[in-house]
Formats: C-alpha cells, sequence, structure tokens
C-alpha cells in the first residue's frame, strides 16, 4: 500500500525507519542488530524471571522445570540467547569506541570484525551448551 | 533492449512513482511509467520526460543537474540519492521506485518540505553562501589532498532522510546541522561555547545511534557521521578540562 513514511503512525514510522536493512549499509545493520537484540533482552530477562518465580512452587515444581530446561530445544533457545548477548555486547563495544570518535572512518570493518569474534564464539558456546 | 546510440543501447525502464497531492491524491499511490534509458539516463531524466510527454501534473524539485545544488534529492528504490546523478540503469531492477525523501513533510508528490531541515543550520552558524568558492592566491596547505571535505555540503536533506533516527525524532538536530556545527567550532566562526549550547542536548549530539547512513548516503562526501563523533570527541574534552578547571 502506498503510504509515505510521513503518512504513517509512529509505530509504523518505527518499523520501516528501524528494521528494514535493505540497500542499506553495514553501520545501518549494526543499528538493526542492536534494536532487535536489545529488545530480545529485554523480552528475556521478564521471562526469566517468570521461570524463576517457579522456585515458590517449591523442589517438586522447579525439578520438573529443570528437566524441561534439559531438552534440546530448550537448549538451543540458549544458544539464541548466547548470540543476542554477543551482538549486543560486541555491537555496543563499536558504539562506544567510534562514540568516542574513534575509528570512525574504520566502523564498517569494526563492524564486520566484531561480528566474527561474535560467530567464534558463539560456535564455542554453542559447543559447550550441548555437549557438557 | 533497442539499439542504440552514443551512449549505449536503450532499455525500456518501469518507474513506479509516489503520486500525492492534498485533496485530489489523497490517499497516496503508485503511478507507473514507461521510459526508454540509456547508460547515462538518471532518474531526474526520467522525470522530466514523464513530466514532458505522459504526465504533466507530476511534481518534482530540481534545478542544477550536475549535483551541485541539492534540491532533487530522493528515495530511489529505497535508497536515498541525487536524481540529477543516480543513472536509471544502475539501479539493479527493470522496475525503478521512485519516493520523496522521508524526513520532511510531504507536500506533494516527490516535493517535501525543505524548511525544518534548513532551520537547523543557521545555529549551527553554517553560512548558506560561501564567502569564496576558490581563491588562486590563497596559500595551499600541505597535504590539502588528504583533508576531508566539509565545506561542501549541499543542503540536499539527503543525510536526514536515509537517518533512522531522525526519521522517529523530528527534534533530533541531524547529520547535516551537527556536521555544520562541527564545521563552525574547528573554523572558529562560532565559540566552544556557543557550538556545545547548541549540541549538547537529548536532540542533539547525544542523540546519534552511530548507523553511520548519514555518511553512506551523502552525495557530497561530507561524511556528518565522522563529523558527529569528532563533535563528541571535542565535546567531551571541554568538559573535562571545564572540570578540573573548577577544581
Amino acid at each position: 500500500m502506498a503510504v509515505p513514511i510521513q503518512h504513517k503512525s509512529p509505530a509504523a514510522r518505527a518499523v520501516q525507519a528501524w528494521f528494514n536493512p535493505l540497500k542499506r549499509s553495514a553501520g545501518f545493520l549494526a543499528f538493526v542488530l542492536m534494536r532487535i537484540t536489545g529488545i530480545g533482552l529485554v523480552v528475556y530477562l521478564l521471562i526469566h524471571m517468570v521461570v524463576i518465580g517457579n522456585l515458590l512452587r517449591g523442589p517438586a515444581g522447579w525439578d520438573s522445570l529443570i528437566q524441561t530446561m534439559k531438552s534440546p530445544w530448550v537448549l538451543a533457545l540458549d544458544v539464541v540467547l548466547i548470540a543476542g548477548i554477543l551482538i549486543h555486547m560486541l555491537n555496543g563495544l563499536r558504539v562506544t569506541i567510534i562514540g568516542l570518535g574513534f575509528g570512525t572512518q574504520s566502523h564498517k570493518g569494526i563492524f564486520w570484525t566484531l561480528m566474527a569474534v561474535a560467530v567464534l564464539l558463539l560456535a564455542y558456546s554453542a559447543w559447550l551448551v550441548f555437549t557438557k | 533492449m533497442t539499439n542504440n546510440g552514443f551512449f549505449g543501447p536503450k532499455k525500456t525502464i518501469t518507474l513506479k512513482v509516489l503520486r500525492y497531492k492534498p485533496g485530489a491524491i489523497d490517499p497516496p499511490r503508485y503511478d507507473t511509467f514507461r521510459v526508454e534509458a540509456n547508460a547515462v539516463t538518471t532518474v531526474l531524466d526520467a522525470l522530466e520526460e514523464i513530466k514532458a510527454t505522459q504526465d504533466s501534473s507530476l511534481l518534482y524539485r530540481h534545478s542544477c543537474h550536475p549535483a551541485s545544488c541539492g534540491t532533487c534529492g530522493m528515495r530511489v528504490n529505497g535508497r536515498e540519492q541525487l536524481g540529477c546523478v543516480a543513472r536509471l540503469l544502475e539501479q539493479g531492477s527493470d522496475v525503478v521506485v521512485v519516493e520523496p525523501l522521508a524526513s520532511a513533510p510531504l507536500i506533494a508528490d516527490l516535493v517535501v518540505d525543505m524548511t525544518p531541515f534548513a532551520e537547523r543550520f543557521a545555529p549551527a552558524g553554517m553560512r548558506l553562501v560561501r564567502e569564496s568558492e576558490f581563491n588562486p592566491e590563497a596559500e595551499t596547505p600541505v597535504g590539502v589532498e588528504t583533508f576531508t571535505r566539509y565545506e561542501d555540503c549541499i543542503e540536499c536533506n539527503i543525510c536526514l532522510s536515509a537517518c533512522p533516527v531522525a526519521n522517529t525524532n523530528p527534534a533530533f538536530i541531524g547529520p547535516a546541522g551537527l556536521a555544520a556545527a562541527y564545521r563552525a567550532l574547528v573554523t572558529g566562526e562560532r565559540s566552544p561555547a556557543e557550538v556545545f549550547a547548541y549540541v549538547d542536548h537529548d536532540d542533539g549530539v547525544w542523540r546519534c545511534h552511530s548507523a553511520m547512513e548519514c555518511s553512506a548516503v551523502c552525495p557530497s562526501n561530507v561524511d556528518p557521521g565522522h563529523k558527529i563523533m569528532a563533535l563528541r570527541r571535542e565535546l567531551v574534552t571541554y568538559k573535562v578540562k571545564r572540570f578540573f578547571k573548577r577544581g
């Protein structure tokens, strides 16, 4: 539907302006990843508090929850969580470095280097999650 | 593809142009036009042909044609470009979508209101008219070829349209205004106190989230993203020095 951004609601403007990296550069992709992982981590914290609330149900409730947590699907979600943490943390490092005026003209290289580090750390983390 | 001519074979390109006229074409819609394009046909050439031969009601802004005036900024296939130098066959598709810039109020078709953008320059201390374009008697600094240009902002509004923050926070000074403030600071046109009073607040230099898309789309190599970060560094240094002077 032909709706220019000027005519969209604030929420629709945010979706279009913040989450569409098509035709954009590496810096914009970093911006999008920062938003997605940031929102994801906030949602995770809320879920985490609800899950931890199972302690109130006593040992039986907690033990059954731990069994669920050991299933491959939940372990896979753990890997997704670690990916979010790594991307957000390392991207934050990039934002801090260039935000202080250093390496602004190498920001794309800094981003791709840090994302490569994230991939390596994620692979090692996934191996630990599924084998230890 | 048809033959031929000095600038290579011609190809038919479909332009989907956003149309909007308050009260007449409202809500907005995309109109489809077909034009013949060769290697040097620009988006602005195509729009001019459409206006001349297919729909005289099409509205767009332009002036100089060689990327000097910054008047014909628009979104071509989702990316901000100057229509006068954006070549149609280099857009990567046979269907090219042409839309107005995103971060300014839409007046009609491809025309946006540039007033809010222009208003960001005056407080930054940036002159809209240069004192001289070129002085042949001036001494050329050593290593001038390595200098980054920031005299050359053509006020096209493209950086503001590409900035994800400016698109959701109209109060943000934005890349061009902050780059102009940095220029005013380093050239001494404005005192540090004046410049920092303009940029040191929630919607100023701290609102930038380092997407750096402003620098990616700037058609004049102003590199406003770099200027914003340099301005932050100058501001932090200024505050630290002031803190210890007080102590």
